[in-house]
């Protein structure tokens, strides 16, 4: 192999991971790399372990086995009681999630601020970034996502779709690596879906490392660079979008994407 | 009905108002700082920090304050190891006496009304506090404890306007707030309707300023609960 064809390091590396919750075993061996400017689409039915593997990677769940590597860097595990771990250093994952930009499935954007405020809070009191600066920065990326006029409005204000967009907007505000994604877009009304897959695809476009899990087929087939089907807490099937639509091994995932 | 009596004894229990405003801010400062405490407790799902904060609860709201006041006034002072220690100065003054019962009742009520506020906060934005790196610490204090405050904010005014009415019971270890001072004038002048009217129509015009107060707070950081103000609709290419 010549050294241009050599990938560049992957920015995530998920490694043999396993997850349990109670007696259901939700991840049983998972490994997963994410390469700069890689999009994928995590499928599955509900039950399949995709919202888990996700939260797993910024340790929203902290994996049973396994482990998780971000830009480089490996997050450190210790066993715990009952076949369980822990972070060993919760201020490593502090700093690793900063890297992460989450968005999930009801928004969660904080109640008491405004959306500005939203935006900022993170930069300024997790990264300790000058004000003036992350106000700015905040403000072309609410110009970005289409919600610029909505800056001081409070999140209960706005509509489904806008909230979903400053939530995007927020993740971003910390210049993360990587942009994970649970289910963005299934609280949404139907309606209101295409505005923010408008924003997830132009991040695609921009080159961002994105890990989505959806139930959006056509943002899986049409924007992700690669697609990876879980099933029962195993991969079934990955592979571009154009291979296994188009032609897909396992006859779970036929049987998935024909419903 | 004699005027000239209420005003005279107005001035008497106007002079009193300072005791009674400095008990009940005393009370209630402390009495939060250890009702944020006790909330901290009984939510951390740690049975060795949780079981004794419901215990203190269960005691001090159970029995009765002035039964409390007597406890800590007449009932310390029975232990000579009370008496020889180094907080002796201080629980050998009436005041300070009245202030510890006080302040420990109200950090039970407002320990559960706190706790309340804690638990109304919704699981998932706290997560995406800590998903942005936040510690625990820093997502409690920007995020947790600020929703949580909002949602106390109603009963904790409650808890306040109790406080400054349970100053009152203080009068009974000497201490000359408005009730004592009432008291004493009327031990003089066998007048009580009046002295009473007097003191009554103080206590309320002291909560009726703490009541405002707390809606202009409750306003203030509420916004996110409000409509919003409308805005001016933009002037676009098409309007008349």
């Amino acid at each position: 192999m010549t050294m241009s064809e050599t990938p560049s390091e992957p920015v995530v590396v998920v490694k043999d991971l396993h997850k349990s919750f109670g007696p259901v075993k939700v991840l049983k061996g998972i490994s997963l790399e994410a390469y700069q400017g890689e999009v994928i689409s995590i499928l599955g039915s509900s039950g399949s372990g995709k919202s888990t593997l996700l939260r797993c990677i910024n340790m929203l769940e902290t994996p049973d086995a396994g482990t998780v590597t971000v830009a480089g860097e490996t997050i450190r595990l210790i066993s715990a009681a009952h076949g369980k771990s822990r972070p060993a250093d919760q201020r490593q994952v502090d700093r690793i999630r900063t890297g992460l930009g989450m968005v999930f499935q009801s928004f969660n954007l904080w109640t008491h601020k405004t959306v500005l405020e939203n935006l900022i809070e993170a930069p300024i009191h997790v990264q300790k970034r000058p004000r003036a600066e992350c106000i700015e920065e905040a403000e072309a990326l609410l110009e970005k996502v289409g919600i610029a006029e909505k800056r001081n409005a409070y999140p209960a204000h706005l509509s489904g779709g806008q909230q979903q967009r400053a939530a995007i907007a927020r993740a971003l505000a910390m210049r993360p690596k990587v942009m994970l994604f649970d289910e963005p877009t299934s609280a949404l009304d139907p309606e209101l879906v295409g505005e923010v897959l408008r924003v997830m695809r132009a991040l695609a476009e921009e080159g961002r490392t994105m890990l989505v899990v959806t139930h959006e087929m056509g943002f899986a087939r049409d924007v992700s660079s690669r697609v990876v089907f879980l099933h029962k807490g195993e991969i079934e099937e990955q592979g571009p979008p154009a291979e296994v639509f188009g032609n897909a091994r396992s006859e779970r995932f036929r049987q998935f994407i024909s419903k | 009905m004699n005027l000239v009596f209420m005003w005279e004894t107005f001035l008497e229990l106007i002079a009193a108002v300072p005791t009674t405003l400095r008990l009940a801010v005393t009370a209630v400062g402390l009495g939060a700082v250890l009702a944020l405490l006790l909330a901290l407790c009984r939510t951390s799902g740690l049975r060795i920090l949780d079981w004794p904060a419901r215990f203190y609860i269960y005691v001090f709201r159970g029995s009765p304050l002035l039964v409390q006041i007597f406890l800590i006034y007449y009932g310390l002072s029975q232990f000579p190891e009370v008496r020889h220690s180094a907080v002796w100065p201080i629980l050998r003054e009436p005041y300070w006496c009245a202030v510890i019962a006080l302040m420990m009742n109200t950090a039970a009520y407002s320990g559960e009304i706190i706790r309340g506020g804690l638990l109304s906060v919704p699981q998932g934005q706290i997560e995406a506090a800590r998903a942005c790196g936040m510690s625990r610490f820093l997502a409690f204090r920007r995020i947790v404890l600020p929703l949580a405050i909002r949602q106390a904010l109603p009963g904790y005014g409650n808890e306040m306007i109790s406080m400054v009415k349970a100053t009152s019971l203080a009068s009974i270890i000497t201490i000359m707030e408005i009730t004592g001072v009432a008291a004493r004038i009327i031990s003089d002048t066998y007048r009580a309707i009046e002295v009473f009217l007097v003191a009554g129509a103080i206590y309320l015009a002291i909560n009726f300023v703490l009541t405002r107060c707390v809606a202009f707070l409750e306003y203030r950081l509420s916004g996110h609960l409000r409509q919003p103000l409308p805005t001016r609709p933009r002037v676009t290419g098409d309007s008349p």
